[in-house]
C-alpha cells in the first residue's frame, strides 16, 4: 500500500491529477473519520478534509518520500481539525452533536426508548459531548488516533510533532478527563 | 503492596506501558488496582458507541469534484515545443481575457452593502444572508489570486478593485456583527479585512515572486479555510433544509 502511495505521489508532483485523484479517493473515509472525530460535526469534518487535500497537494514537494504518505496526511489532516477546534473554543462557540433518533450514545444507559429513558439519555448525550470538548485539541488528537484509529505511539508522536512520552501523556490525559467526566455513567454496568 | 498508577494503567490498557507483564501479574492479584483499570476499560470502551456518520463509496468521488477545480496549476508543467498546445493556450488566453472585460462591465463597481432595519430577529437574519453573500464574493476574488500562475509581472488592477469595494463593504458588515454581538463573524471579517487592505493597497503589477508571497500569507492566516467555514456555518443556518450531506 505504502509503495503504490509514494509511486502515486510521485506521478502527482509531476503534474499528473489522475494520481492524486486517485489518492484524494483511497484516503478521503478515513480522513472524514478522523475528522469527524476530532471535530464532532459533519459539516466541519467535510469542510476539514477538503482543506487537508488542498494543503496536501499545495504541500507535496515538501514530502519526503521515505515517509509514510498517510502519517503526513493525517498530520495535515490534525493540524486543520486542532485550528478549527483552537479556533471554536477560543471563540466560545462549542461543535453540536449531530445525533439523530437512532442514537447510539442512548446505548450508554440503556437500549429501552422509553419516553423516561429517552430524557436521560439527552442528558447522557450532553455529558459525553461535554466531556470530550473538555479535552485540549492535541489530546483529543492523541486520543482519536490510538483508541479509534489504532495508530501506535510513533506515529501519533509524529503526527503531532511530539516525542513519544509527551504522546503517551496526551492519551493518559485524554483518558483520566474522561474517566472524571463519565464514571458516574458507566460505573454501575448491567 | 505497590500499586500502579492511572497512567500506567491507562497505558497498559492501549498495550502501550513498559511494564506489561508485571502490571497484568499485579492486576490479578489487586483488587483496587483491579477496579481502577475496570473503570478505564468501561469509559473508553462505551466511546465506541458514539456514532459515525455513514460516507460511501460516492464520497470520495465527491470530494475530488469539489476539490479539483480549487487546485492549483503544478509549479514543474511546461509546455515543451509542441505548437498546438502553446496555440490552444493562447486562444484560452484571449478568451479568458474577454470573459474578464465582460464581466469587470457586468460587476456592480459600487455596490452598498446592505441597509440593516426593521427588528432584531430580522435584523439578525437579514445580517447573516447579506454575510452569507458577502463572503462568497470575497472567497472567489481570493481564491483567484491563490490559484494564479504567472511566470512574468502580473496585472491585478481588476482583483484591487473588487478588493476595494469588498473593503468597504466588509468595515460595515464587521461593525453591524460587533453591534449584534456576534463575535465569530467580525473576528472573521476582521482578518478577512487585513488580506483586503494588503491586495488593495499593494502594487497593481506583481511579480511571480510577490504572488507567492501573498499566497503564503494567506495560507498561514488559513483566510481561505475560516471564510468557507464560516460561509457554510452561515448558509447551514440561512438554509437549513437546502444542505444535503455528501
Amino acid at each position: 500500500m505504502e509503495s503504490a502511495n509514494l509511486e502515486l505521489v510521485a506521478k502527482a508532483r509531476s503534474g499528473d491529477e489522475d494520481a492524486f485523484r486517485v489518492l484524494v479517493e483511497r484516503h478521503s473515509r478515513g480522513l472524514f473519520r478522523v475528522a469527524f472525530r476530532m471535530t464532532g460535526n459533519e459539516t466541519d469534518a467535510e469542510d476539514v478534509v477538503q482543506e487537508s487535500f488542498l494543503r496536501a497537494y499545495r504541500q507535496l514537494a515538501r514530502f519526503d518520500a521515505r515517509a509514510s504518505f498517510g502519517t503526513w496526511l493525517y498530520r495535515i489532516t490534525v493540524n486543520c481539525a486542532v485550528d478549527l477546534v483552537r479556533s471554536r473554543k477560543r471563540r466560545g462557540e462549542l461543535p453540536v452533536p449531530e445525533l439523530g433518533a437512532d442514537d447510539p450514545v442512548r446505548s450508554l444507559v440503556c437500549g429501552d426508548p422509553a419516553p423516561d429513558r429517552l430524557a436521560l439519555s439527552g442528558e447522557v448525550r450532553e455529558r459525553v459531548t461535554g466531556a470530550m470538548n473538555e479535552l485540549s485539541a492535541v489530546e483529543r488528537a492523541a486520543f482519536v488516533l490510538r483508541h479509534f484509529e489504532g495508530l501506535p505511539i510513533e506515529d501519533i508522536s509524529r503526527v503531532l510533532g511530539c516525542n513519544a512520552g509527551a504522546a503517551k501523556h496526551s492519551v493518559f490525559r485524554a483518558v483520566q478527563k474522561l474517566r472524571r467526566a463519565l464514571e458516574p455513567l458507566v460505573s454501575t454496568p448491567k | 503492596m505497590n500499586h500502579w498508577n492511572e497512567e500506567s494503567l491507562a497505558l497498559h490498557y492501549f498495550g502501550d506501558a513498559a511494564d506489561g507483564p508485571e502490571i497484568e501479574r499485579h492486576l490479578a492479584a489487586c483488587e483496587e488496582c483491579r477496579a481502577l483499570y475496570r473503570s478505564i476499560e468501561r469509559t473508553v470502551r462505551r466511546l465506541d458507541a458514539l456514532p459515525i456518520p455513514e460516507r460511501g463509496e460516492a464520497y470520495a468521488t465527491a470530494v475530488w469534484e469539489r476539490l479539483r477545480p480549487a487546485l492549483p496549476a503544478p509549479s514543474g508543467f511546461r509546455f515543451r515545443g509542441q505548437p498546438w498546445r502553446w496555440a490552444a493556450a493562447g486562444l484560452a488566453c484571449a478568451a479568458m481575457l474577454v470573459l474578464a472585460f465582460l464581466a469587470g462591465r457586468s460587476y456592480p463597481p459600487n455596490r452598498l452593502p446592505v441597509q440593516i432595519t426593521g427588528n432584531t430577529a430580522m435584523r439578525e437574519r437579514v445580517l447573516e444572508v447579506a454575510v452569507g453573500d458577502y463572503l462568497e464574493r470575497s472567497q472567489r476574488v481570493l481564491s483567484e489570486l491563490a490559484n494564479a500562475r504567472a511566470t512574468h509581472p502580473l496585472d491585478i488592477t481588476f482583483e484591487q478593485q473588487r478588493a476595494a469595494d469588498l473593503l468597504r463593504e466588509n468595515r460595515l458588515y464587521r461593525q453591524s456583527a460587533l453591534g449584534a454581538g456576534d463575535a465569530v463573524v467580525a473576528g472573521v471579517l476582521d482578518d478577512l479585512e487585513r488580506v483586503l487592505l494588503e491586495i488593495a493597497h499593494g502594487p497593481s503589477r506583481i511579480t511571480p515572486a510577490e504572488l507567492d508571497d501573498l499566497r503564503l500569507r494567506m495560507e498561514a492566516d488559513g483566510i481561505l479555510f475560516k471564510i468557507r467555514v464560516l460561509g457554510s456555518n452561515v448558509r447551514s443556518r440561512t438554509e437549513p433544509a437546502t444542505r444535503q450531506p455528501l
